[in-house]
């Protein structure tokens, strides 16, 4: 047990365990996103209020779920790295950043073009809508930070302080918008407030949000992959790799 | 300049305490900043001149003015604190001051501590005083005016405790300031809503207490969560 994890701090291994696990993440994503698609935009029935309006739910959910916990991620990733230095846990963060700022991105958009039909305007200041874009702006700020520190082991070290701030100032950020949303309008529909969903859209939507972390573990392994080959290409080992190929 | 800041540390080579560290500390950003006005004299026209915009972009009726004025105000001092804290570690990063900190033997967050009082001292205070003079251009009320000075004195301490933070991760890089402001600007969001929501409140009537509570409250964490960082930020960016 140990050992793993003492390999798992080691480039090399880390690299080679990363590829292992790549093409089942793949490959679960992929019977994932079939079932979830075809059974959420095809076989399940139309909503009753919403119409065929409530499908975006089976992207938006999922990528909305996935920018906050790509966040914690990170947040975890960046505690790894500055208790026990492992270097690996730096790689981590840094190349989730993009992939929870596009969750965020995706579930912002879908959430604006399901606000037409639904609430008659692209855009409304919602507590929810409004807590995405701040996190949007927290992950624009620390991929600002990363990309702007040119040594890389101090990029790494200050970036995850940063995201370490943003973690704490999360839940703040969050409950002043509610309570700020709440004193300006009243709440407005949400997505899952409904007390029952039918078995037919739940199924679906579960698989999407397993297929999308799926997704998102597989895309995350193998951008490390290339951070690490890029953090050690003067060491052995990257140079035996690039030659035998 | 340079000289003057070494010869305050030589003169008092390790003074005795963490304490009297600190007040030296304090002494000594106090009396440079005495000595470089123009530094802190400019976030305080920053912060008149952004204010004074607003009648003229959007109407200078009265009535408008008094509904947009809570708003406008604390906007103005959110940017006017952020434009002031790009100075916070600028000069020291430069003069190598800011490495001797980091090296003394007494324990760096409460140095850093004692530099963003000092900090705060020049520009928060000023921009306080400042206030009732645009508040009255905006036409508020005299009862909204002093729950404006009260939320600009329990939330600016905030904004500059948590702008430290981010001073100390981008200090020596060259385009810090518009960097310090997509780090920051976000975490200074709580402290808006609340500041504002609790001026607009006292002008309708309402009790307010709750959200000066609230403001309280985080300026609290701040001062108990932000100096650890900003100096465990020092430790990283001064490596």
């Amino acid at each position: 047990m140990w050992t793993f994890i003492h390999k798992l701090g080691s480039p090399k291994h880390c690299y080679r365990i990363a590829g292992y696990f790549i093409p089942y993440l793949g490959t679960i994503s992929i019977v994932c996103f079939i079932y979830g698609l075809v059974g959420g935009l095809i076989l399940a029935p139309a909503d009753y209020q919403q119409g065929d309006g409530f499908r975006i739910i089976y992207v938006h959910v999922p990528s909305a779920f996935l920018s906050l916990s790509v966040y914690m991620v990170m947040a975890l990733s960046a505690t790894v790295s500055l208790i026990w230095r492992i270097k690996m846990a730096d790689v981590i963060t840094k190349v989730s950043a993009p992939l929870g700022a596009t969750f965020t991105f995706l579930a912002l958009v879908t959430g604006s073009l399901w606000g037409k039909p639904m609430w008659g305007t692209y855009w409304v200041w919602d507590a929810r809508l409004t807590s995405e874009l701040i996190l949007l702006f927290l992950y624009v700020g620390y991929m600002a930070l990363e990309s702007a520190l040119e040594d890389r082991h101090m990029a790494a070290r200050a970036s995850n302080i940063l995201v370490l701030v943003g973690v704490v100032n999360i839940p703040i950020i969050h409950y002043s918008v509610v309570w700020w949303n709440t004193l300006h309008q009243g709440a407005s529909i949400s997505l899952l407030n409904k007390p029952t969903i039918a078995p037919s859209m739940l199924y679906p939507l579960l698989a999407m949000l397993v297929a999308f972390m799926a997704f998102f573990f597989a895309v995350m392994l193998m951008r490390a992959r290339c951070e690490i080959l890029l953090r050690e290409q003067k060491s052995n080992w990257v140079k035996e790799l690039v030659q035998t190929t | 300049m340079v000289e003057a800041s070494h010869k305050l540390y030589v003169k008092k080579a390790v003074p005795a305490s963490a304490w009297r560290a600190c007040l030296q500390v304090l002494r000594r950003d106090l009396l440079l900043s005495l000595r470089r006005r123009s530094e802190f004299s400019n976030p305080l026209f920053f912060y008149v001149i952004v204010v004074s915009l607003f009648p003229l972009a959007i109407s200078p009726a009265p009535k408008t003015l008094q509904m947009i004025a809570p708003g406008v105000i604390w906007v103005a001092a959110l940017l006017a604190t952020l434009l002031a804290l790009e100075h916070l570690f600028r000069s020291d990063y430069d003069d190598g001051s800011l490495e001797q900190l980091v090296l003394s033997p007494h324990p760096l967050a409460a140095l850093v501590f004692a530099k963003v009082v000092a900090h705060w001292l020049v520009t928060g205070l000023p921009l306080l005083l400042l206030t009732p003079m645009l508040a009255m251009f905006l036409h508020l009320s005299a009862q909204q005016t002093s729950i404006l000075l009260l939320t600009l004195f329990l939330g600016t301490p905030t904004l500059s405790l948590l702008g430290a933070v981010g001073a100390a991760l981008t200090v020596g890089l060259r385009n810090r300031g518009l960097l310090l402001a997509l780090l920051i600007l976000p975490l200074y969001i709580p402290v808006l809503i609340f500041a504002v929501a609790s001026v607009v409140n006292a002008g309708v009537g309402v009790v307010v207490t709750g959200q000066l509570a609230v403001l309280g409250a985080l300026c609290v964490l701040a001062l108990c969560l932000t100096p650890v960082t900003t100096a465990a930020a020092l430790k990283v960016t001064l490596t």
